[in-house]
């Protein structure tokens, strides 16, 4: 493992960490000099390095094809990274793995399974040698969790989109992962059930102390759920070339952590740290690394 | 609101079905133009010789097209004893349908053996797609009757060959249909399978599969209407036994009720055995 994890980060040159020795040490995830191309010469991002703590909450804005979901699928295992490691809890990433929970974009649950079962999939995926009745135990107790013991017998298509997420999210906490990618899970939702949703996926994870990364377009919504902020930049053509896109700002939310939706624009600093992002969103996120 | 167009429909066709009949009736009922009656300017020599001719003025001459009633006949005969096997030439019609049915069933079966497990590998190999499919493409508009000298040369038997035929008809639909069903299954639920670290069998049967289902059932349900429609013309070549085989049989004994019979027949069977696939498909098909 470690003879191959030195071998590998001889190779990356641009990556600014390349030449620190015991590259896994310190920090739950790390993730460095990532990059991923689908033009030769022109990658979406490149020297993307960020790490996580155990019990974060990291949300990852940007406009749309600056690579959050290229990311996260990275992190995820689903795509290859061009170039940069990812390791975790002192591994290397390679592939998709039971110990990260994904929850897609459009839930992604099968519709010829009850709700039920979709989550009981997952579970016997998780422990193969379990009883039916241990796995069926499992599965509801996650489906009660996020509200949905009474429709456990229901397909997909007889539920609301709201509800369609929360089971996706019950699926990704039941396999009980080390961590928890979350792919703009509340993007087709109305707001009012988004901000139910949010408020129930905050108590979950304050209470399982989840390692959260999620993607995001809703600025109030990284300011409620995450505990630091990455900003992400679009990669643009400059006088100088092509700039690949790439994490610009790391932002430390200074909210106190028992936040609601309610109060949340009333916190002192709330102001300031929206206003940088949208700030970021609105005049930087485009400008080809002039920040 | 349905309901009542459900009875009006029913009326309709239960009327259609009586003005059928009833021209059949009559149709069948008229005596053939020229037989009408002996014209009156004919000398008894003049009768004498259309006699000798076989062209009887006086007769009334049948037009040959049974009536509904001889119809009604032959139907009940045939239903009243449907299992008589009166030698080679002669057997009871649930006999002759036993025969294709068990054709049918055997070519389809291997069919499915075939090209579901086929279909699969090609749905999921894009290099085995391009590979097979100059030959699927070939292979397919050929007419399976085509096959038929090339199988009878070969496998040496009339009746396996006649599966052969049936195998050959049935696989086109479901090799492609199930490549198709299995290549286009979403990708996130591919994505879930892998995230979830789901071992191959277990995707093939509990994700590919079912998210492929109602596409292979469609494939399947149009080979069985292919072999129906195939396995008729297949008998009457190879003849011996079976339904087609029955209907070549009657024409030559010129026994147009009979004919009529298994022509009913063929379709009441071919729409009972698309009901079953519509049946089986819809327990399949799931709503995204």
């Amino acid at each position: 493992m470690w003879s191959d994890v030195d071998q590998r980060t001889d190779r990356i040159v641009v990556s600014p960490v390349a030449d620190q020795a015991p590259v896994a040490s310190g920090g739950f995830l790390r993730v460095e000099g990532l990059a991923r191309g689908f033009t030769p010469g022109r990658p979406v991002f490149a020297g993307v390095d960020f790490t996580m703590d155990r019990g974060e909450f990291v949300c990852i804005i940007g406009h749309s094809g600056c690579g959050k979901t290229t990311v996260l699928n990275i992190l995820a295992g689903l795509d290859v990274a061009t170039e940069g490691l990812v390791f975790m809890d002192g591994r290397e990433v390679r592939g998709p793995g039971l110990e990260r929970g994904v929850v897609f974009q459009g839930h992604a649950l099968m519709p010829w399974l009850t709700v039920r079962r979709n989550v009981a999939f997952a579970v016997e995926s998780r422990w193969p040698h379990w009883s039916r009745a241990q796995v069926d135990e499992h599965s509801v107790r996650f489906l009660t969790m996020v509200g949905l013991a009474s429709a456990l017998d229901r397909k997909p298509a007889q539920l609301s989109g709201g509800m369609k997420q929360r089971v996706g999210i019950a699926r990704a906490f039941a396999i009980q992962p080390k961590m928890l990618l979350l792919d703009e899970p509340f993007g087709a939702l109305d707001a009012l059930t988004r901000g139910t949703i949010q408020g129930e996926l905050l108590q979950i994870v304050r209470e399982t102390r989840q390692t959260v990364f999620m993607i995001t377009h809703d600025v109030d919504e990284a300011i409620l759920l995450a505990d630091r902020i990455l900003l992400m930049r679009n990669g643009a053509d400059s006088p100088r070339g092509w700039v690949p896109g790439g994490i610009a700002e790391a932002l430390a939310n200074p909210l106190p952590r028992d936040r609601t939706r309610a109060d949340l624009h009333r916190l002192p600093g709330y102001d300031e740290l929206r206003n940088r992002i949208v700030d970021f969103l609105v005049h930087r996120a485009h400008s080809g690394g002039e920040h | 609101m349905p309901a009542s167009q459900n009875l009006r429909a029913a009326l309709l066709s239960v009327l259609l079905l009586s003005v059928l009949l009833l021209t059949w009736q009559i149709a069948t009922d008229l005596p053939s133009g020229e037989a009408g009656g002996a014209p009156a300017a004919m000398t008894p020599e003049q009768l004498e010789y259309a006699k000798l001719m076989g062209k009887d003025p006086g007769a009334q001459k049948p037009s040959g097209f049974p009536t509904p009633a001889q119809m009604a006949e032959t139907v009940v005969k045939h239903l009243s004893d449907p299992f008589y096997d009166n030698g080679p030439n002669d057997k009871g019609i649930a006999i002759q349908l036993a025969h294709s049915l068990a054709r049918v069933a055997l070519g389809f079966l291997c069919a499915c053996a075939l090209a579901i497990p086929l279909g699969f590998a090609i749905g999921m190999s894009p290099l085995l797609y391009k590979a097979l499919d100059p030959f699927i493409q070939v292979l397919k508009p050929i007419s399976p009757l085509a096959w038929m000298p090339l199988a009878l040369y070969t496998i040496k038997d009339s009746t396996a060959s006649g599966v052969f035929v049936i195998f050959i008809c049935s696989v086109w639909p479901m090799l492609i249909n199930t490549a198709f069903g299995v290549a286009s299954v979403r990708r996130e639920w591919l994505n879930v399978a892998a995230t979830l670290e789901v071992r191959p069998l277990r995707r093939a049967f509990r994700v590919i599969l079912p998210a492929a289902a109602p596409t292979i059932l469609t494939g399947m349900r149009i080979s069985m209407g292919i072999a129906w429609l195939v396995i008729v013309a297949a008998e009457m070549l190879v003849g011996g036994t079976g339904i087609g085989y029955f209907v070549w049989n009657e024409w030559n004994n010129l026994s147009l009720t009979n004919v009529i019979f298994a022509i009913v027949v063929i379709g009441v069977v071919g729409m009972l055995l698309d009901l079953m696939f519509a049946r089986l498909q819809r327990w399949v098909t799931y709503v995204e």
